[in-house]
């Protein structure tokens, strides 16, 4: 199956990845990345969220883990990484193994 | 006739727990391995996709907007994936392969923005294949961890609610046969002595 890559994000951090071939999506807000999502879900099989966007959306991006495609992977923004990967991981974990293995100190 | 069925029913139940709790162990092991994996490329496209960001703001800083608009205006042959469906005991998972790896070219001309920007673009063409790798990592890991949250429900139902409760009914129609078979033979003693 061919499948088409897509980034929805602010527009400073989307350019490059649209000079790299990714459609891009510029959403200025939370809202508004909702409404754009809900249509490239359709469409695009791989969709990279910029990190603000997807905290945001934390629990609207929940209904995407139903089903193996579409995919959404959050990537850092311009201004750097928050840790939200990070945090998405955890979670994860801590809700198959119930312990952490990857952040304990 | 009913203990009958009942013991059928519990052999099963605990065959089926035995089953679902070895599922559990091997998802749980390859989950792990997963999320190991997950982590790694997590911190590696981190790292590198903030710095190319950074590097390319710097890039944009230098350019009027306008230039930069019109130069990333135009778009360039839109990259494919490879998308398949994998299976991790049982779970779908996606498995996604960058087809047209390399981009063709920039989309500009060079003479339009500063190099650095054509770096910061190279850059992400590169970091792309692992994007989409990490993309589908992630993704499974998440599925793995619903379905292993859902098993360790179902081995939990049948270890603490299903089998206890198909032994206690055995338990109870095996006294009562018990108890109906001595009546009998009492009964009979009794009306032998009689004789």
């Amino acid at each position: 199956m061919k499948g088409k890559i897509a980034i929805v994000g602010d527009g400073d951090s989307i350019m490059v990845f649209k000079a790299a071939g990714v459609a891009a999506f510029p959403a200025a807000d939370e809202k508004k990345a909702r409404d754009i999502l809900r249509k490239v879900a359709q469409e695009y099989q791989v969709i990279f969220l910029t990190e603000e966007l997807s905290r945001a959306l934390g629990d609207f991006l929940k209904r995407f883990d139903e089903s193996p495609y579409p995919v959404v992977l959050t990537v850092p923004s311009g201004k750097g990484s928050a840790g939200y990967g990070d945090e998405m991981l955890k979670s994860a974990m801590e809700r198959a193994l119930g312990v952490d293995i990857l952040f304990q100190k | 006739m009913e203990l009958k069925k009942l013991k059928a029913r519990l052999s099963t139940a605990v065959r089926g727990h035995k089953l679902l709790k070895d599922k559990s162990d091997e998802m749980i092991r390859r989950f792990t391995l997963i999320i190991r994996e997950n982590k790694r490329l997590r911190d590696e496209v981190e790292k590198a996709l903030s710095a190319t960001l950074r590097q390319f703001s710097v890039a944009r800083s230098l350019t009027p907007e306008y230039a930069v608009e019109t130069a990333f205006a135009m778009p360039t042959s839109a990259v494919e994936a490879e998308c398949g469906v994998e299976s991790v005991m049982g779970v779908d998972v996606p498995k996604i392969e960058l087809s047209s790896a390399d981009a063709a070219g920039l989309p500009y001309a060079y003479s339009e923005i500063t190099s650095e920007a054509d770096e910061s673009v190279r850059q992400v063409s590169q970091l792309l294949p692992l994007l989409v790798k990490l993309a589908a990592v992630e993704k499974s890991v998440r599925l793995l961890a619903d379905e292993i949250e859902r098993n360790k429900r179902r081995v939990n139902a049948l270890e603490y609610v299903m089998i206890p409760q198909l032994e206690e009914t055995i338990k109870y129609i095996r006294d009562k046969l018990d108890e109906n078979e001595r009546a009998a033979i009492i009964r009979l003693m009794k009306v032998k002595n009689k004789a």
